[in-house]
């Protein structure tokens, strides 16, 4: 049996398997520390910061932090909170989100959290930057207005022989995702679906999909994220 | 003691945030008793009389019109509302805004499909009766104070009704999980 490690969060006794991070950690007690960039499975990058918690005092990516024994670990405080509403906020400004004009509209991670946080208006200014739509390849296409460089299609999405398809060009905020279309070019009906549902904003999308799912059947549209995961454990 | 003002129109928007507020159904009926509409295009009244205590303000600033308009709700009414993510944030007349004015102009005046070979002296409207187009669509808190904002493509009508009732009575406003969408 796996070595069981025991912390707090916000008060709250857990335990939790040795070697697990914060977020799956969590989750397992029933409690939901908001992720952007984490894939359960995927090796953690920490590039979105949502996931901040405090650790004995100290903010720290819960998505890249293994349990330890004894940690106290603050999640839901209003300082924490507002530190998610920033990141949120800055989201939404700094792309170009016209959700009511968005296929992913409902199951979006993104305007799931500005929901779950009751975001009505984000206090930055709109940048309306030009970003580049590119639509060569023949399943999918990537519309990089709604890109949160999150890395997660960086980091899972590869074609068969374990190259991968997409990456990131340029820096700071300059850095953009390209395609490799060559190797998009040979992706399946499923690869793409995979692609898509990889994506937690509505950047990478199928073609020919548009949308499917009606208003109301949504994933988002009567739970807020997270609520799955505490209503598993009480 | 005379019932609460509220004023509304619609700059750069559709008119469906105000379609969305006929959504309320038979409450309309309780609304009437609740509130009293100045200026709106609900009645058609043109001009402010008198000072508003609601202003519902629809759609965004993509022409020097819709600044005059907005400034003058601030100034007629006490409290300001934006409704729509058109006003929140410019909503799908700001998909421009990344495009330079010239080019959009040229698009739907010089090369546009309906309007390409009926246009061969290539003029672009520059009349003075004529508000001048702005460089980018403005969310209407980015050019006068706003003091709420229902988003939404359109706003639930549940949402505006929750607002409405809370404004006018002092309550505190209810706000189920379903009716804050920004689609």
């Amino acid at each position: 049996m796996n070595e069981k490690i025991k912390f707090s969060i916000d008060g709250k006794e857990c335990t939790a398997d040795k070697g697990t991070n914060l977020v799956d950690a969590a989750k397992a007690n029933g409690i939901y520390i908001p992720t952007l960039c984490h894939l359960e499975g995927v090796k953690p990058a920490g590039s979105c910061r949502i996931c901040n918690v405090k650790i004995n005092g100290r903010f720290m990516t819960a998505c890249t932090t293994e349990v330890a024994q004894g940690m106290v670990i603050e999640n839901n405080t209003a300082e924490i909170q507002e530190l998610r509403n920033i990141i949120v906020e800055t989201l939404f400004v700094s792309g170009n989100h016209f959700c009511p004009a968005c296929e992913k509209s409902g199951n979006c991670d993104l305007q799931a959290l500005g929901y779950r946080f009751k975001m009505m208006v984000p206090r930055f200014p709109y940048e309306f930057e030009e970003k580049l739509v590119d639509a060569e390849s023949p399943k999918i296409f990537i519309d990089r207005n709604r890109c949160i460089l999150c890395k997660r299609c960086v980091r899972s999405i590869k074609s068969k022989d374990g190259k991968s398809i997409f990456a990131i060009k340029g820096r700071g905020h300059k850095a953009m995702i390209n395609i490799d279309h060559e190797l998009a070019n040979r992706m399946t009906d499923e690869e793409a679906q995979n692609a898509m549902d990889t994506c937690p904003v509505g950047s990478i999308l199928r073609k020919e999909r548009g949308y499917l799912d009606p208003i109301g059947r949504r994933k988002f549209d009567r739970q807020p994220i997270g609520s799955e995961i505490e209503q598993a454990i009480k | 003691m005379s019932k609460p003002l509220v004023a509304t129109t619609s700059l750069a928007g559709c008119f469906g945030c105000h379609m969305s507020l006929l959504d309320i159904d038979d409450r309309i009926l309780e609304l009437i008793d609740l509130v009293d509409f100045s200026k709106s295009p609900v009645n058609d009244i043109k001009e402010f009389t008198q000072m508003c205590d609601i202003g519902i303000i629809e759609g965004g600033c993509c022409n020097s019109e819709n600044v005059h308009v907005l400034k003058d709700f601030r100034k007629n009414c006490k409290i300001l509302v934006s409704l729509g993510e058109c006003a929140i944030m410019g909503g799908l007349p700001a998909l421009r805004n990344n495009i330079p004015i010239k080019e959009c102009l040229e698009e739907a005046y010089l090369k546009g499909p309906s309007t390409r070979n009926a246009n061969p002296e290539g003029i672009l409207p520059n009349d003075e009766e004529l508000p001048i187009i702005l460089d980018k669509v403005y969310p209407c808190h980015e050019i006068v104070k706003i003091d709420y904002y229902l988003p939404g493509c359109p706003p639930r009508a549940d949402l505006i009704w929750n607002a409405l009732v809370a404004l006018v009575t002092g309550d505190e406003m209810k706000l189920p999980y379903e009716v804050v969408k920004f689609d």
